[in-house]
């Protein structure tokens, strides 16, 4: 299994050699983005300013506190507590995001399912797992702020962090059509009739 | 005793901000147990991420993590104990406003249509004030749970038929942990309602998903299934975050109730592997913080 240093944004070339199970660390610059943000860019037509070609971005929305704009600070908000939500709620996201804006890596925890995939085969991208519920330490990755837009929707805010040693993050699912969310669960439905028949539970 | 509204406020709003940063010394254990556990190297790997933040968080001042949660406050009020009820509510809400606001904590609370987010951590019966009585003399204990959404959304309510029997609610249980996979953030606490209403069911399900670990349910069928499911849902092979592993959850932990001759519910709600919650009570000497 390998371990990849990224700076972002990345190449297509760079995520078609991520395979599960590989490590990444990434430095430069990630994106925030959530439920509400993306309902907004792409149910209600709302753009943003920020260019995502090549970039990865996080399914999050952090505690912030609002501070003078400063060299520091530069989008007047200072991380408190940055760290990942779940994906699955996203997954319709994916193509999307990957079509219009070009994205390559989303970040998450629990995963994403079949139609992601498709779109990170189809159109270059992979899926990086953070383990989610580890947010103190997560924040200990994110150095600033940069900016921030469509910040009407606050805290699911599109958010541009600047980032230095951002993981290691474990290979989820890659451009391949693998994923080991979609392995592990086929292999926990398949001891399913095995675990209720020790529970004595018949006919199932 | 005596328990005046501007004691409380404080309370609450120690309580929201203490429950965030400092786990119960019941779930470290927990994480040592899994630990010495696991079989599998990545999932060993993941749970040494987990105890690492859990460190990092109490180094740093910091929130265990990003999800504040839907705060929930459980009063038990003792004997003798005198309060306005009203203006404990209301106290308990201004706390909970106040450290969303001073911290700052992220505001996760929104109106259900609207979405609008107030950014007080309140709202249209949020928090959400439990009361209950106990025998203790002369004490009031507030519990605060922040509930994260990431295993909330991992809630549900099965109206089972008698002829189905306990082999529904096995199941039942086995059947949620699977549909919920890695999206619950594993290892949880299964918290299992079984009988009572439908609400009854769904209640003593959060019930049970925030009981410390170690604790058994005082009704021996209850406990009985406890040890049962916990050994079968890790069997499954779910793992932490859902990459597979022995350790997919602390515990399942139920809690019954009574129910109709016609009705054999059971409601599952899980509580993610950052199982926070904290405790103020209050005595006649003063107000002490635990777990």
């Amino acid at each position: 299994m390998a371990h990849h240093e990224f700076t972002t944004p990345i190449t297509e070339q760079q995520v078609r050699d991520l395979r599960v199970g590989d490590r990444v660390t990434l430095h430069g610059t990630l994106f925030g983005i959530r439920d509400a943000t993306q309902i907004h860019m792409f149910d209600r037509g709302r753009t943003t300013r920020f260019d995502l070609r090549g970039h990865a971005v996080i399914h999050t929305a952090p505690n912030v506190r609002k501070v003078p704009p400063s060299p520091e600070h530069p989008a007047g908000y200072a991380p408190v507590c940055v760290g990942t939500t779940t994906s699955a709620r996203m997954e319709r996201f994916t193509k999307p995001l990957m079509l219009q804006y070009g994205v390559r890596l989303v970040i998450g925890k629990g995963g994403l399912g079949a139609a992601s995939l498709d779109a990170f085969r189809e159109h270059g991208g992979a899926y990086l797992a953070i383990i989610g519920g580890t947010a103190a330490l997560e924040t200990t990755w994110i150095e600033a702020i940069e900016d921030v837009d469509l910040d009407d929707l606050n805290p699911e805010s599109l958010w541009r962090f600047r980032i230095r040693g951002f993981g290691p993050l474990l290979v989820g699912m890659d451009s391949h059509g693998a994923s080991l969310y979609r392995d592990v669960d086929a292999a926990a439905r398949a001891r399913r009739s095995e675990v209720l028949a020790a529970l004595g539970v018949k006919n199932n | 005793m005596k328990v005046q509204p501007p004691e409380v406020e404080e309370a609450a709003k120690e309580l929201y901000v203490r429950a965030l940063k400092l786990l119960p010394p019941d779930v470290k254990g927990g994480f040592e147990r899994l630990s010495r556990t696991e079989t599998d190297a990545t999932a060993r790997g993941i749970l040494g991420v987990m105890v690492k933040n859990i460190a990092v968080a109490e180094a740093t001042d910091n929130l265990l993590c990003q999800d504040t949660g839907i705060p929930i406050y459980n009063v038990a009020i003792g004997r003798g104990v005198e309060v306005d009820g009203v203006a404990l509510k209301d106290a308990i809400r201004r706390g909970c406003e106040r450290a969303t606001r001073e911290h700052p904590l992220r505001s996760s609370v929104v109106h259900p249509v609207t979405r609008k987010n107030e950014h007080t951590s309140c709202g249209r019966g949020v928090p959400v004030i439990n009361f209950d009585f106990t025998g203790d003399p002369e004490t009031l204990a507030i519990e605060m749970v922040p509930k994260g959404s990431g295993s909330e959304n991992n809630s549900w309510l099965r109206m089972a038929i008698p002829a189905e029997g306990v082999a529904a609610v096995k199941a039942f249980v086995v059947d949620c942990v699977l549909d919920a996979g890695g999206r619950t953030c594993p290892p949880t606490i299964v918290g299992v309602g079984v009988g009572g209403t439908a609400d009854l069911c769904v209640h003593l399900a959060k019930v049970a998903a925030t009981r410390p670990l170690g604790t058994q349910c005082e009704d021996p069928e209850g406990a009985k299934l406890e040890a049962e499911l916990t050994a079968a849902v890790n069997r499954l092979g779910v793992g932490p975050q859902g990459l597979g592993g022995d350790s997919t959850a602390f515990a399942v932990h139920v809690e019954t109730a009574a129910t109709h001759i016609t009705m054999n519910p059971v409601a599952v709600n899980m509580q993610c592997h950052s199982a926070r919650r904290a405790r103020a009570t209050f005595r006649p000497d003063g107000v002490t913080y635990g777990f």
